[in-house]
């Protein structure tokens, strides 16, 4: 394993040097001796030559979107057109200031003003905030606009949030972080919410209702009018999670049909880069009566330009951002929603849900499947068939994946199915690409049932071999050790 | 079609293979009343070359950020980033990958987050961080909430000499959980230690300290923490500028028990105040209540050094309704570029930044304290790269009368006080130019 950079240190090294001082006053004549830094922090002594072979010797140790397909389901690993970096890196954008006096940022507030409406478009929503900056603080966002409106109207009374068994862990960890109660909604043979289950559970205390949709099964939730209808008679909110709005563009409009607040997340949807876990980005579209309570500022146009617009600031939520979200990443879905343009981002989801399908077509042969009607952008094979007749788990399947070149699906979730392996191909996989992937699948089916074994090894060809995730818990070992 | 590959033929071929005709037989499980009818009102789409033109000449023809000298800070900086910074950040093998859940094919991002938790505790004096949250103002909130996981007390002290856009969004994290927020008055720029001791009492379970805090000055960290911890329970939250634990205490020595901070200023460039990313360190014993991603260190089946995510069980994906936090995606590319920056920096480096940081902020100061009218507003009170003057004229008629000049003189605190900040990047030509400018503006 490669050493760390610390390792690297050598005393008097520098891999910067900054202009000579053309002021210097003594910090004693400064800033008082008590406050001063006894020991320096020891960062490491390295030449800038030995700071790019360190981490670009890490980043070959990675997966990632060039080198291979990235199945990864419901985080829509699609590739990310270059286009957005160079403009955002090489352009005006980096030195912006977000104080600076509103003349002088125009034009950013106009590409905001602009995102604002084109989300507002493709949701059907009436509003939409840029401030939360990923897919959970969207949550969060939404949960708190249920609960401002509900303050509004009084409804002090309402206390619980219903949400399928088969949601994503923010969902209920969100909840929990606004104050309500988590009831759980079980799902129904079909894989879709239980219409009269959820007739039993929902009363006056009932404050909203979250659903991902499609679903985390990759179905589209069919009975959204009558969940709307169940929901809205007791004045209650219906959120949607927007995880997998890869597969509505231009399709369906979430707003249009009964959900009153939505995240996108545009690190998925729009493209945006995933950062090895973040940057991205959350903004939340709500229908009309829900305006008043979206986060300030937000983004407004009159006669004499762009503003940053405070002026519901009474009804609001407040703020979830020190500022006005993640600027450099709204850029970009910015950028990809102007190049590809309603027919473009139809053609995408479209081609997402065809690779999908194509993929189930073939693997449903070889794994089982417990829904097999058509799916949406992704769907949930299991590693059932293989635990029960060679002992091979859904993990060593994930695993030897990783041996022939590709990263693993969504693995053990949704977690009503058991040994699942949730697989969302993306729209921009050629036909070639899921071939392999799939031919990749077919050879774990058969070394399961031939050289169970093997597969309980793999993968062998990582740069490090299957990991001690359990040592790691106890034995935790959260940073390095400088010097020893 | 932008980015997708698969032509008509290849569709119809696909098709064959899953056994429909066309595309709308895949969707019928939507019924046909909630689909879109007539497609999305969305601009006519631009090639590459066309957007880079509507990005280059209408975009940015209306942004000033190039040429501007400008003394804005209150949160966001503007210090020098190695052009290294970008080459590594930019590459695809850590910007298109996610989250390491497969820690086999992701040990470059779990080994620079190892480091990146390795110098923020070396920074901070602390014992574990997390991968990152999504800025200064949420690792606070996140801090009160992790106070009262601990303590069980719900009750949390603000200084008013806090960032007011952190305290708008603790605000927003801590109310629906029942916490009580309570604000220790300030005094000349500082919190207030007589108020601090009147108001602690044992149902406090967190008092919150920024040093620099939000107008520059230094807080006397160990005087609050002494007070602080008069009370066994109560955890003392400090919220730093990373840059200056360059030259300043680390938090640790004055025994504070949670440390978070905005860490942009630390290889991120400002843009527009986003993303910025928030770091989160503590003591080992607390380990189980943190929020967020944490790395580990561990070894492979054939006992091979490796790196793992760790602590998950405290996580959303795992615990749902108990988790710490429901973060997810953080800002993990943010802490790369923090990384990258504190190697190229180093021990030496980091603390030229800091120095240069407070020198030419404290000549700007004096510079400017000559102009008849101007005056420090705490003129016996240690800052940093940060402070605040009065200003004979409104503050918002002198940043207005600066705008012709390219200059934006600082964020309007008061009606007539100025909030200015300075880093190393300033030569002592811009200062100069700045205090004459302020000069001509402030006399006319």
């Amino acid at each position: 394993m490669s050493k760390t950079i610390f390792e690297h240190s050598s005393a008097g090294r520098k891999g910067v040097t900054l202009p000579s001082r053309e002021i210097d006053t003594p910090l004693d004549k400064i800033i008082p001796a008590k406050y001063h830094r006894a020991r320096a922090a020891r960062l490491p002594e390295v030449s800038e030559l030995d700071v790019m072979r360190h981490y670009i010797k890490l980043s070959h140790l990675n997966h990632f979107i060039e080198k291979g397909l990235y199945p990864l389901g419901s985080c829509t690993m699609k590739y990310n057109p270059k286009i957005h970096e160079s403009l955002v890196r090489h352009t005006c954008f980096a030195n912006l200031h977000p104080y600076q006096h509103e003349s002088t940022l125009q034009g950013a507030l106009e590409l905001l003003y602009e995102l604002q409406e084109d989300l507002a478009e493709i949701s059907g929503m009436a509003k939409v905030t840029l401030q939360p900056v990923a897919g959970a603080q969207g949550e969060f966002t939404g949960i708190k606009i249920i609960d401002a409106y509900h303050k509004a109207k009084g409804n002090t009374h309402k206390t619980k949030i219903i949400i399928p068994d088969s949601a994503h862990g923010t969902n209920p960890a969100t909840c929990s972080l606004v104050g309500y109660d988590v009831v759980e909604l079980k799902s129904n043979a079909d894989g879709r919410c239980d219409i009269a289950r959820l007739r039993e559970l929902v009363d006056e205390n009932t404050a909203g209702f979250m659903l991902t949709n499609p679903n985390t099964l990759g179905l589209f939730e069919t009975q959204i009018a009558e969940i709307a209808e169940i929901i809205h008679s007791v004045d209650a909110l219906i959120y949607m999670d927007g995880a997998n709005l890869n597969a509505l563009l231009g399709i369906v409009q979430p707003g249009k049909i009964g959900f009153d607040i939505m995240h996108y997340n545009l690190h998925k949807t729009f493209s945006t880069p995933h950062g090895g876990g973040g940057p991205g980005a959350g903004p939340v579209g709500v229908v009309e009566k829900l305006v008043p309570y979206l986060p300030v500022p937000m983004v407004s146009k009159d006669d004499d330009g762009y503003h940053l617009d405070y002026s519901h600031e009474a009804t609001s939520i407040g703020k979830v951002h020190t500022f006005y979200g993640n600027f450099a990443i709204l850029v970009r879905a910015y950028i990809y929603i102007k190049m590809l343009g309603a027919e473009g981002l139809r053609r995408v989801s479209e081609n997402a849900i065809i690779n999908a399908n194509y993929l189930m077509a073939i693997l449903k042969d070889y794994y089982h499947i417990q829904h097999q009607e058509y799916c949406m952008h992704e769907f949930v094979a299991d590693g059932t068939k293989q635990k029960k007749e060679n002992g091979v788990s859904t993990l060593d399947i994930a695993k030897r994946l990783l041996d022939k070149g590709f990263h693993a699906p969504t693995v053990y979730f949704p977690l009503i199915i058991p040994e699942a392996l949730m697989i969302e191909p993306t729209e921009t996989e050629s036909l070639e690409s899921l071939d392999a992937f799939a031919q990749a699948m077919i050879e774990i089916a058969q070394e399961s049932a031939e050289n169970p074994e093997l597969m309980h090894e793999a993968p062998i060809s990582t740069p490090v071999r299957r990991v001690d995730d359990v040592r790691a818990v106890k034995e935790l070992d959260p940073i390095f050790k400088i010097g020893e | 079609m932008p980015y997708i590959s698969n032509t008509d033929r290849d569709r119809r071929e696909m098709f064959d293979k899953i056994g429909v005709e066309r595309f709308d037989e895949l969707i019928r499980a939507i019924p046909a009343k909630f689909r879109i009818q007539d497609g999305l009102k969305l601009d006519k789409p631009l090639s590459e070359m066309e957007i880079t033109n509507k990005i280059k000449n209408q975009t940015c023809s209306n942004l000033c950020a190039q040429s501007a000298n400008s003394f804005l800070g209150a949160g966001v900086y503007d210090h020098f980033i190695p052009a290294a910074v970008d080459s590594i950040v930019s590459r695809p093998e850590f910007f298109t990958a996610y989250t390491p859940y497969q820690a086999e094919v992701s040990q470059g991002t779990l080994q620079f987050i190892y480091e990146y938790q390795t110098m923020i505790c070396e920074l901070t004096g602390m014992e574990i961080a997390n991968a990152s949250m999504y800025d200064g103002a949420s690792a606070i909130a996140e801090a009160i909430l992790m106070a009262v996981r601990k303590n069980k007390l719900e009750k949390a002290l603000l200084p008013a000499t806090l960032n007011p856009e952190f305290v708008k969004v603790i605000k927003a994290y801590t109310e629906g959980v029942g916490v009580e927020l309570v604000t220790i008055p300030a005094k000349d720029g500082l919190t207030d230690l007589v108020a601090l001791q009147q108001l602690l009492d044992d149902s406090v379970g967190s008092v919150v300290l920024q040093s620099p805090n939000f107008f520059g000055n230094i807080e006397d960290a160990a005087a609050i923490s002494e007070l602080v911890h008069t009370q066994s329970k109560c955890l003392l939250i400090a919220c730093v500028d990373p840059i200056s634990l360059a030259i300043l205490n680390a938090p640790a020595e004055s025994q504070a028990d949670i440390v978070v901070g905005e860490g942009q200023a630390l290889g991120n460039s400002m843009y527009m105040g986003g993303p910025l990313f928030g770091f989160f360190a503590t003591k080992l014993d607390m380990s189980r209540q943190m929020p967020g991603r944490i790395v580990g260190g561990t070894l492979d089946k054939v006992g091979n050094r490796a790196y793992a995510l760790t602590l998950q069980a405290r996580e959303q994906h795992i615990r749902r309704t108990k988790a710490t936090s429901n973060i997810c995606s953080n800002q993990s590319l943010c802490t790369l570029a923090a990384t990258v920056y504190m190697s190229l920096m180093g021990k030496e480096g980091l603390r030229e930044v800091a120095m240069q940081s407070t020198q030419k902020a404290h000549y700007l100061a004096e510079e400017l304290c000559k102009i008849a009218g101007v005056s420090l507003k705490y003129p016996d009170t240690p800052f940093f790269k940060e402070f605040v003057i009065k200003t004979p004229k409104p503050a918002r008629e002198i940043n207005e009368k600066m705008l012709p000049r390219a200059i934006y003189a600082g964020v309007e605190v008061g009606a007539n006080e100025l909030m200015l900040a300075v880093t190393e990047k300033k030569t002592k030509a811009d200062i100069d130019a700045f205090v004459t400018a302020m000069k001509e503006v402030c006399h006319v």
